[in-house]
């Protein structure tokens, strides 16, 4: 198929038909919505072979998800923040069951007060619930994603879960061209999920039941395993990804500029695209600036951030959400992989485009500079505040 | 009709942990019987999700998921759904879940999968409390009754509100057949379910399931409850088919309710004044399900 011209939601609701999604569960919610819509459109019109389940919540969107993957069929959802929040405990569920369900999650902030716009602060609380979770910062590596997550989730060294993020708004609304591979390519590349153990009347087994203390910790040590396993078949993935459809999304953690840079931010999703345009001003300018873009954050990137550290003199982290008690998770954690490293450069936390603000290439080409003089003055600061300096909220 | 025989086959193994004398053990048995093997079921914590005992073993021989409280109906969909992808169309899909895990917390999924119309078997065992977590009231303990949350105390601070009626509301939905039923009666038990299994849509069955544990008589008594809960008409046994009503059972003499309450201990609070209420809802309630049974009468097919 010839390149098309799509958001970001539809790009999820096509990585999920050419993944041949079998059941699709989901509930609406902003900025989500079109990807329930497109992915309905694509089942009545028979273009998408699924169940649609039309659930009358997210819990049991993922609740449905569950059975049927435990039943042995491809499931898929999407949602986005409170959607998200309601699935807390499912999500932890599918996790435990080992089922490798694929669901999008457009990023948005959450309430109160309301707000529908960009924030990581949904999938950030979710980070301990045994899901990998993928960051997007274009449509195109959207439906890629979708795709690759479904490999690397099914392999039977890993079955866990996936959740494959888009910025809202800036991706999800936003139409970009897509190139949408030939689902013979596609079906060359992720074959139909063989489940190791499933419900099968002819062979019938108890899920999930309940276990002593002498069994739970050994389940939950094969999920951090399989978390640790996928760091390898996500790269892997991405590389075979690559060599079949001629472009990569930089496996865990994509590299710009970075050869020969004193400092770098750590970044993730569509303000990865503004910093690459800041990085390119400050090069102009003679400034060794680099970016690191954190495109998957669980498993978290660990030796690729500590690789990281050995080249640069500086980092700076930008988190578009926050761990009240103590700085972004992005920049927590970049820390946390930093202490066992030989090398340790001086690292700084930026709290940025909370809530949808916006996030201009002069902000970041601002924190650039900050980040190569390193600047101190605490490690977390929330930039652009409107009540810091002179300005007043109003 | 000839006399109909339940199904020899066991599909639950022997050796469950289950209290002695537990009715909802009974309900498992009888309807696993009435479907057979191609059957796949779900169940969410409650008394029955630990029958069991524990990993690895499982007191059903057919493939069953251990789900989460409130998803019973909606895990139930996603069976069904994923059957239907794979285009296996001969399989039962069962949600089996207590009085509070339907009445209360597992509603809405409830209520989302019939309004959608899955084609599921739904079957709420009815304890009348939640047990599993030690006799708290649920929506569907009935007025009167003493648990763990409606303690007695000085104040008299019985379950003031009387029991949420599933059946009513899942005839709301429109859907193709509601029953109740009772351990204590498994042919019309295993009846039901025979008649309606095969229909298309969700299938609703609210059975009657004595507990000597949190009701407080003892185990030997399950069946003799269950027998007085049906002559009493405190629980009566009928059945709706497309919105119609039709009383499967009648007893051939109304006895009192105190008959069955005075066996049971979480009644023992209980004064002449506040039973004579009780009494009189029982009447009312009875009459009303004639009068809808008469009524209803005229739309059957
Ligand atoms: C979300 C959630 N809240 C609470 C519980 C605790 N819990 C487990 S079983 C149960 C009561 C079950 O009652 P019921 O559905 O009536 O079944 P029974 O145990 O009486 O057979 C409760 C409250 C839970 N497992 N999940
Ligand atoms: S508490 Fe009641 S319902 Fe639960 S196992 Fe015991 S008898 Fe059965």
């Amino acid at each position: 198929m010839p390149m098309d011209v799509m958001t970001g939601n539809s790009a999820q609701a096509y990585g999920a038909k050419l993944a041949r999604a079998e059941v699709v569960a989901a509930y609406p919610i902003t900025p989500q919505t079109t990807v329930v819509e497109k992915l309905a459109d694509l089942v009545a019109s028979g273009e998408m072979k699924a169940q649609f389940i039309k659930v009358e919540s997210e819990h049991s969107a993922m609740a449905a998800c569950i059975a049927a993957s435990a039943t042995g069929a491809r499931a898929y959802t999407a949602t986005a923040a409170h959607g998200l929040a309601l699935m807390h405990e499912m999500l932890i569920w599918a996790a435990g069951s080992r089922l490798p369900i694929v669901m999008g999650n457009i990023n948005r902030a959450m309430a109160p007060p309301w707000s529908v716009w960009a924030d990581y602060q949904d999938s950030i609380a979710e980070r301990d619930t045994g899901w990998m979770q993928f960051y997007c910062q274009s449509s195109q590596e959207v439906l890629d994603t979708v795709i690759q997550a479904y490999k690397v989730a099914e392999n039977h060294d890993i079955l866990i879960p996936a959740m494959v993020m888009e910025d809202a708004f800036y991706l999800s609304h936003t139409f970009e061209p897509v190139d949408v591979p030939p689902q013979k390519d596609v079906d060359d590349f992720l074959p139909p999920y063989d489940p190791p153990i499933k419900l099968d009347v002819d062979n019938p087994v108890g899920l999930c039941a309940l276990v002593p203390p002498d069994h739970y910790m050994e389940f939950r040590f094969k999920i951090a395993k399989a978390m640790e396993d996928s760091r390898k078949v996500i790269q892997e993935v991405d590389e075979e990804w690559e060599k079949k459809f001629g472009r990569s999304h930089g496996g865990l953690v994509e590299r710009y500029r970075m050869e020969d840079a004193d400092a770098a931010i750590i970044a993730a999703g569509t303000m990865s695209s503004t910093a690459r345009v800041a990085i390119d001003n400050m090069r102009d300018k003679g400034k060794k600036v680099g970016l690191a873009r954190l495109r998957v954050f669980r498993p978290f990137p660990y030796e690729e951030i500590r690789q990281i550290a050995k080249e640069v003199d500086s980092i700076g982290v930008l988190d578009r959400s926050y761990t009240f008690g103590h700085g972004g998770a992005f920049y927590t954690e970049t820390a946390g992989a930093l202490y066992q490293a030989p090398e340790q450069p001086h690292v700084k936390n930026y709290v940025i485009g909370i809530g949808g603000r916006d996030i201009p290439p002069k902000d970041i080409e601002e924190i650039l500079e900050k980040v190569l003089t390193k600047e101190d003055g605490g490690e977390v600061e929330w930039f652009g505040l409107r009540t810091s300096g002179s300005k007043e909220v109003n | 009709m000839g006399k109909l025989t339940i199904p020899q086959e066991e599909l639950m193994n022997s050796g469950h942990i289950g209290c002695l004398g537990c009715g909802g053990t009974l309900a498992m048995r009888y309807l696993l019987k009435a479907l057979g093997k191609r059957t796949m079921i779900t169940i969410p914590a409650c008394c029955i999700a630990i029958m069991s005992g524990i990993y690895p073993r499982n007191f059903l021989k057919v493939p069953l998921l251990d789900v989460a409280f409130e998803t019973t109906a909606a895990s139930a969909s996603g069976i069904r759904a994923a059957l239907d992808a794979k285009g296996i169309h001969d399989i039962y899909v069962v949600g089996f879940g207590g009085d509070g895990g339907t009445a209360d917390i597992g509603i809405q999924a409830l209520s989302g999968a019939a309004e959608r119309g899955d084609n599921i078997i739904y079957v709420m065992y009815d304890n009348e409390a939640y047990m599993n977590t030690g006799i708290q009231r649920s929506g569907a303990t009935p007025f009167g009754a003493w648990t763990t949350t409606t303690p007695v105390g000085t104040t008299g601070d019985f379950k003031k509100r009387p029991k949420k009626n599933m059946v009513e509301i899942m005839v709301a939905h429109d859907i193709p057949y509601a029953a109740t039923a009772s351990v204590a009666y498994p042919e019309d038990f295993v009846r039901k379910v025979q008649k309606a299994k095969d229909m298309d849509g969700t299938k609703f069955f609210h059975v009657f399931s004595p507990c000597p544990t949190g009701w407080r008589y003892s185990p030997e008594m399950t069946i003799q409850i269950g027998v007085l809960a049906f002559q009493t008409t405190v629980f009566p046994m009928y059945e709706v088919e497309n919105g119609v009503y039709r009383v499967t059972k009648k007893p051939a003499k109304r006895k009192p309710v105190t008959d069955y309450i005075k066996l049971q201990g979480r009644f023992k609070h209980l004064d002449d004044e506040t039973i004579e209420v009780i009494q009189k809802t029982v009447d009312r309630n009875w009459e009303m399900l004639l009068a809808k049974a008469e009524f209803t009468k005229k739309f059957a097919e």
